[in-house]
């Protein structure tokens, strides 16, 4: 029986992914902060098969508890097959590039609290030798531009840090994985005009799964960001710099 | 025309528009109905044709975060979720485990909350009626906060005003329902060609009892005299070797991607589609083994269907009519004034219904005939034929299905709803809809 742990488990990506999980039968801990969301997706859980699912109700940008509530989800499930981490928040870039409280508050969610978690999730990994870690970024992480930079600019630094990780933690049989995503239709994203290349939740959910099984570094969700980033990546920067993005 | 297209929250019918309609999702099942609107509609997938599922100026309260299952009794095959549950995602869930819908539509992007505020009925009502027949309780909460469980014996007045009460009466939060047991996924399925109504109405009658399920493709607009059309029955097909349980293909890549231009659609080119998917079969009659989601869903694999019609539109009519007493003279006058009109409808399905009554005060199904037709938005002539028809189904004591409608009058619907005085007292105060204010 697998044994998962979702972090930032009331996303509507974690909870795709945790279905999937779900009907292999798995074992979860849910980590998240809305108590009373966690227990509807917990219902949910079992209803498509989970074996069990323990939820785990504390605010992921307290950091202080990261250590004691990592040491709480090992004594519930003992050892740990695949770690999520798909918490974060989109914030608001006008905002945040007058005001240091929404500066901060973009950069401590998709960016210290995961460094913060994934050093103590990467110390109890290196002790059981097994396990994948999957951490959930986005493209925007790929090139610094005017509508998004703060958020991305976290997301880089998070793929900086996940990439020295994975380093790190190969020769302990521990594999770590980072899924850059496009744009998806979930309640994070609802105001935005959706066109063509929004993805629907389930289907990258899907597409993480699979990752995880296949043991990739790096996965572009949906595939085809990959080539889209990569025309934007080089686009020459005394250009690039003009662009409204 | 454009703010047809630029309407985020459009109907199914894209007719009629609905202007400034604000949008939002209830979070989640505790939440409460917010405050600051003057009219709220639960809105599901806006899969109703006309307007029952627009709210001009007012807020579309959507269900689309209350997708959650709650329980599932595998043993006694009963289901509760949360309302914005869609069909699909049920039928993923339970067919493996061998049980299906009681009742389905004809499309399973539907949620459990549209199912049960259109009380909906499917190819099996000579069988198993509505949806609503098969709903044990729900919880229906009420913009002063209040939360209602209601079934056949708790708040009964507000169970019988929900079903098929047009999310009028509140916010489904949660249903529970019964589901039916199967052999396995596939169905057994018989075309048979018929040449007139009467042989309809014999193919009918000789089916009911054997056949689970029924239907008819009826073509509306050849030169015959009569009717003529390919009438379908099905039944659960036997266990397989092979795929016994088999759900539906998750996610279709085919969409229509982009209005088609409104010429496509006119009067040669639906009696053309009419006369080729007459000949489809080649033989008067053939049985096939197939699975339920071609069976049940047949135009569910192309995503955006609607947007054959153009920017213009469709109009759906649908009526129910008696026909035991009359031998359809009913039905055959409409069938004339729409042959006369030249006005073509492109798929026109024909289906009798049981004699289960119906349980909503306001649900559409009665026993009779149902005819269901769509068009092009032709405009003020589709509109004067369609009145026309409408006097029709009221001397007949029959009904036209609110959830396909954008222009019956309000005559006609206090003719077609005679419980509509009590239903009113069950509607919630802040609820409202487009059709509701037209109508009422």
């Amino acid at each position: 029986m697998k044994k998962i742990l979702i972090i930032g488990a009331t996303s509507a990506i974690a909870q795709e992914v945790a279905k999937i999980y779900a009907h292999e039968k798995a074992e979860l801990v849910l980590w998240g902060r809305n108590t009373q969301m966690l227990d509807i997706i917990a219902q949910d859980l079992k209803v498509h098969g989970a074996a069990q699912v323990t939820n785990i109700s504390h605010d992921l940008n307290d950091l202080d508890a990261h250590e004691k509530t990592v040491a709480q989800v090992w004594n519930q499930l003992q050892k740990v097959d695949v770690i999520l981490l798909a918490h974060g928040v989109l914030g608001n870039q006008l905002e945040a590039e007058n005001d240091l409280d929404e500066l901060l508050q973009i950069i401590t969610s998709n960016y210290i609290s995961h460094v913060s978690l994934l050093t103590f999730l990467a110390q109890k990994m290196r002790e059981q030798k097994s396990g994948t870690l999957a951490v959930i970024s986005s493209v925007a992480g790929d090139r610094g531009k005017q509508s998004n930079y703060v958020y991305g600019s976290a997301k880089a630094g998070k793929t900086v840090f996940v990439d020295g990780l994975r380093n790190r933690l190969f020769t302990a049989g521990v594999h770590v994985i980072n899924f850059k995503l496009g744009f998806v239709d979930t309640p994070m994203t609802k105001d935005f005009k959706k066109g063509p290349l929004w993805a629907k939740p389930n289907l990258v959910a899907q597409g993480i799964v699979k990752g995880i099984e296949a043991k990739k570094d790096t996965v572009y969700l949906p595939f085809f960001w990959r080539f889209i980033m990569l025309i934007i990546k080089s686009i020459p920067e005394s250009i690039f710099k003009k662009l409204k993005m | 025309m454009n703010e047809i297209q630029n309407d985020p929250w459009p109907s199914w019918g894209l007719y009629p528009s609905a202007l400034n309609q604000s949008y939002q999702d209830l979070l989640s099942r505790l939440s409460l109905i917010p405050k600051e609107f003057d009219t709220i509609l639960p809105r599901g997938f806006g899969r109703s044709y006309g307007d029952t599922c627009l709210n001009d100026h007012g807020l579309l309260l959507g269900t689309s975060r209350l997708n959650h299952f709650i329980s599932l009794d595998e043993s006694n095959g009963i289901i509760r979720c949360e309302s914005g549950v869609s069909f699909d995602q049920i039928l993923q869930l339970i067919v493996p485990k061998g049980w299906f819908l009681p009742v389905t539509p004809g499309t399973k992007f539907v949620t459990v909350a549209g199912a049960i505020a259109n009380d909906v009925h499917g190819k099996n009502h000579h069988a198993a009626g509505n949806f609503g027949h098969h709903v044990v309780c729900f919880e229906l909460l009420r913009s002063n906060g209040e939360r209602l469980i209601c079934s056949r014996t708790e708040n009964p007045e507000m169970f019988f005003a929900t079903i098929g009460g047009l999310g009028l009466t509140g916010f489904i939060t949660w249903a529970e329902f019964r589901l039916s047991k199967i052999a396995s996924a596939w169905i057994e399925q018989e075309q048979i060609q018929f040449y007139s109504l009467k042989e309809f109405f014999e193919l009918s009658a000789q089916s009911e009892e054997q056949y689970e399920y029924t239907v008819s493709w009826a073509d509306c607009v050849s030169n015959q005299s009569d009717i003529r059309g390919i009438f379908m029955r099905g039944k659960i097909a036997s266990p397989q070797a092979q795929d016994n349980f088999k759900v539906h293909a998750l996610s279709s890549i085919k969409t229509v991607p982009l209005f088609f231009p409104e010429w496509i659609l006119n009067k040669f080119s639906i009696r053309a589609f009419n006369e080729m998917y007459f000949r489809k079969n080649l033989s008067e009659q053939r049985t096939d083994i197939i699975h339920y989601d071609p069976f049940f869903y047949p135009l569910d694999s192309i995503h955006h269907w609607n947007k054959i019609y153009g920017h213009r539109g469709f109009l759906q009519y649908q009526f129910v009519v008696p026909y035991k007493h009359d031998s359809g003279k009913a039905l055959a006058q409409i069938l004339d004034i729409l042959k006369r009109s030249q006005m073509g409808s492109f798929l026109a399905v024909l289906k009798t219904f049981g004699s289960k009554k119906s349980e909503g005060l306001m649900s559409f199904p009665q026993e009779g005939v149902t005819l269901a037709l769509d068009f092009p938005n032709y405009g003020p002539s589709l509109l004067k034929v369609l009145e026309q028809c409408d006097t029709i189904v009221r001397e007949a004591k029959g009904s036209v299905y609110p959830a396909k409608d954008a222009r019956m009058s309000a005559e006609s619907f206090k003719v077609f709803y005679p419980r509509l005085a009590e239903f009113e007292q069950y509607v919630d105060p802040q609820f409202s809809s487009s059709f509701w204010r037209r109508v009422k």
